[in-house]
């Protein structure tokens, strides 16, 4: 068996048809986005309960602090909503943050769980082992009521990467790479598993930024076998659980791996020391290119943050490349550290003041730009280097052009105010 | 819940519409869904295609390709169809999310193999494309103006198709679960 099915057979609650199955769910995460319209619905119905409130996490994320009367509405809702029913993990201004980074900070992903939220970047939570999909409203919204979701059993992509990532190449390529192997829909009702050196040698955070992007090639989820590096992370938050020994964490936590006689779909092998810093040049993220090949596009914005990388490793490599060298003529910066967390971390060791120094705007922790809500939309026919996960038409504003990448090369593109490939910089020295 | 599934048919000839183009972000303040109305497929950018023509006024059902739907979970999108009317849409395949928002609202993604999907695009030619769905028999009947028509069969999940005939999936799960 692989974990996938693992998990689903220690969660299954009902089978009502074939092919479907019913799971019962450790976690049900929501923000002001796509929860408001499920309570909504649920206060209508005569049915404003919640399943389990110890179960349930939320935080105001997408757009915060308001930016008008409707976005002040939906958290509104949402607050309103939190304090009714008791759910002590709810987070909201002053203490929030972007979903996808806060949620695993906290400690509340562990192997084995199941997870939903209404976001489709939900996948990042399969990093820790667990199975972690995005649903629509209505899922949440039965998930809420009654800790259950229907899937149908995804098959597995397993995926090797093995060899050395070479210096500014980052999981972000790693994933980016991926992408452009499966395509946009490659992936779809697959759950894609990583193994290999190369990912087993990789922190938290890199593995969230690999199992962030999933979804853009359509699949279920992303997930990671759960080893010493979980165990280290979430340490802090289990070792009274575990009796302080890491050894029964770890036995534990292995329980989930995929046995190595389990059945995959498809098997796709790369090579990490053959990967070079790439970014997307298109609406669609399987559309991805060597970022040396690119070097003619201009760039207005440099975008740093989102759940992919806007976390405390994705800002210390980006400050790196920032020190000392500020943006081009021209070219706005925003950096929008992904938790209060990371803000706290980051204004500590200095990487703060140095991004500042380079001409970067630093916004509170939030989605904002990354979705074109709000923080940094961009105007027609500008162009942004950008850290986030997503390069449809229209996404950081009607008109834009968003590549994605990289944090450190973001900033070197910033640094350049074209398109760069951040071993270029740093060769400079 | 009584839905329609009839209608006539809006051709939208691309792969991978992304839910960001059948609602885009800006509108996802709204808390009611009509608000969503007026603004159905309005970043859509396809030769052919305007999102204030009568067509799209007229539409019931939409025929696409590859990956519809791809992209965000917003719920938003098959919403934005609701209220406009569309409760079919008809395509090679559909991203997993966008696909399960439809059944658990009780309305209908159907999936056809590429070489029907090409004679139903093929109608086009035709005028006008009406098409009727045989949820019991697993059939649509497609008719063009001329007169001209074709009938497919297509396959459901049986989950997928109770799920249409409950009304949704929270009428269900309540009462299952
Ligand atoms: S940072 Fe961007 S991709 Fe991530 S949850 Fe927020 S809006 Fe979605």
């Amino acid at each position: 068996m692989n974990i996938t099915e693992k998990i689903f057979r220690t969660h299954l609650r009902d089978e009502p048809f074939p092919g479907t199955k019913v799971l019962s769910l450790d976690l049900v995460l929501c923000h002001e986005i796509t929860t408001p319209m499920a309570i909504a619905d649920l206060m209508e119905r005569g049915k404003d309960r919640v399943f389990n409130k110890k179960k349930i996490k939320a935080v105001i994320d997408h757009v915060t602090p308001a930016k008008d009367s409707k976005t002040a509405l939906q958290g509104k809702i949402l607050r309103e909503w939190a304090l009714r029913h008791k759910i002590k993990d709810f987070f909201d201004i002053g203490a929030n943050g972007v979903c996808h980074a806060l949620f695993p900070e906290k400690g509340f992903i562990r192997p084995g769980y199941t997870v939903i939220m209404g976001d489709s970047h939900t996948c990042t939570h399969g990093a820790f082992g667990a199975f972690a999909a995005g649903v629509g409203t209505t899922d949440l919204e039965v998930g809420i009521l009654k800790g259950v979701c229907a899937f149908r059993q995804p098959g597995s992509i397993k995926i090797t990467v093995t060899g050395r990532l070479q210096k500014g190449v980052y999981a972000k390529d790693v994933i980016l790479e991926i992408i452009r192997q499966l395509t946009v829909n490659g992936a779809t009702d697959h759950v894609i598993e990583f193994h290999g050196n190369v990912v087993a040698a990789m922190d938290m955070e890199e593995r969230m930024t690999l199992c962030n992007m999933a979804v853009e090639a359509g699949a279920t989820s992303g997930i990671c076998m759960p080893d010493e590096v979980t165990v280290e992370y979430l340490w802090p938050f289990i070792k009274g659980e575990y009796a302080n020994s890491r050894k029964k964490a770890l036995a534990d936590f292995s329980r989930w791996h995929s046995d190595p006689d389990a059945v995959y779909k498809k098997e796709l092998k790369l090579d990490a020391g053959r990967l070079e810093p790439v970014a997307t040049f298109g609406y669609k993220p399987d559309q991805v290119k060597k970022l040396k090949e690119m070097k003619n596009i201009k760039i207005d914005q440099v975008y740093i943050g989102s759940c992919t990388n806007g976390r405390i490793s994705d800002l210390r490599e980006a400050a790196k490349l920032a020190k000392g060298r500020p943006l081009a003529k021209g070219v706005r910066g925003i950096l929008s550290p992904a938790t209060p967390e990371v803000y706290r971390m980051a204004l500590k060791e200095g990487l703060i003041q140095i991004f500042m120094d380079a001409g970067y705007c630093i916004t509170n922790p939030t989605c904002g730009a990354c979705l074109g809500m709000s923080n940094g939309v961009l105007a027609e026919g500008e162009v942004c280097a950008s850290t986030t996960n997503r390069n449809f038409n229209g996404r950081m504003g009607k008109g834009g052009m968003v590549h994605l990448m990289s944090p450190a090369a973001a900033v070197a593109s910033g640094i350049a105010g074209r398109l760069t490939d951040p071993r270029e910089i740093t060769r400079k020295k | 819940m009584a839905r329609s599934f009839n209608g006539q048919v809006l051709f939208l000839d691309r792969s991978d519409i992304n839910t960001d183009e059948i609602i885009p972000a800006k509108y996802l303040t709204e808390i009611e869904k009509e608000a969503l109305k007026s603004h159905l497929l309005e970043d859509l950018k396809l030769e052919g295609f305007d999102c204030n023509d009568e067509q799209l006024k007229k539409a019931r059902v939409v025929v696409s390709r590859k990956n519809f739907g791809c992209g965000s979970s917003r719920e938003h999108a098959p919403w934005a169809l609701e209220v406009n009317g569309i409760h079919v849409v008809i395509a090679e395949n559909f991203a997993r999310i966008f696909r399960q928002n439809m059944f658990n609202g009780g309305m209908l993604a159907i999936e056809l193999e590429q070489e029907k999907l090409d004679s139903v695009f093929a109608l086009r030619k035709y005028g006008v494309v009406n098409c009727t769905v045989d949820l019991p028999n697993k059939t649509i009947l497609f008719s063009a103006e001329n007169g001209e028509s074709l009938s497919v069969k297509f396959s459901l999940m049986e989950f997928d198709e109770t799920l249409v005939q409950a009304g949704g999936w929270l009428e269900f799960a309540d009462r299952n679960y």
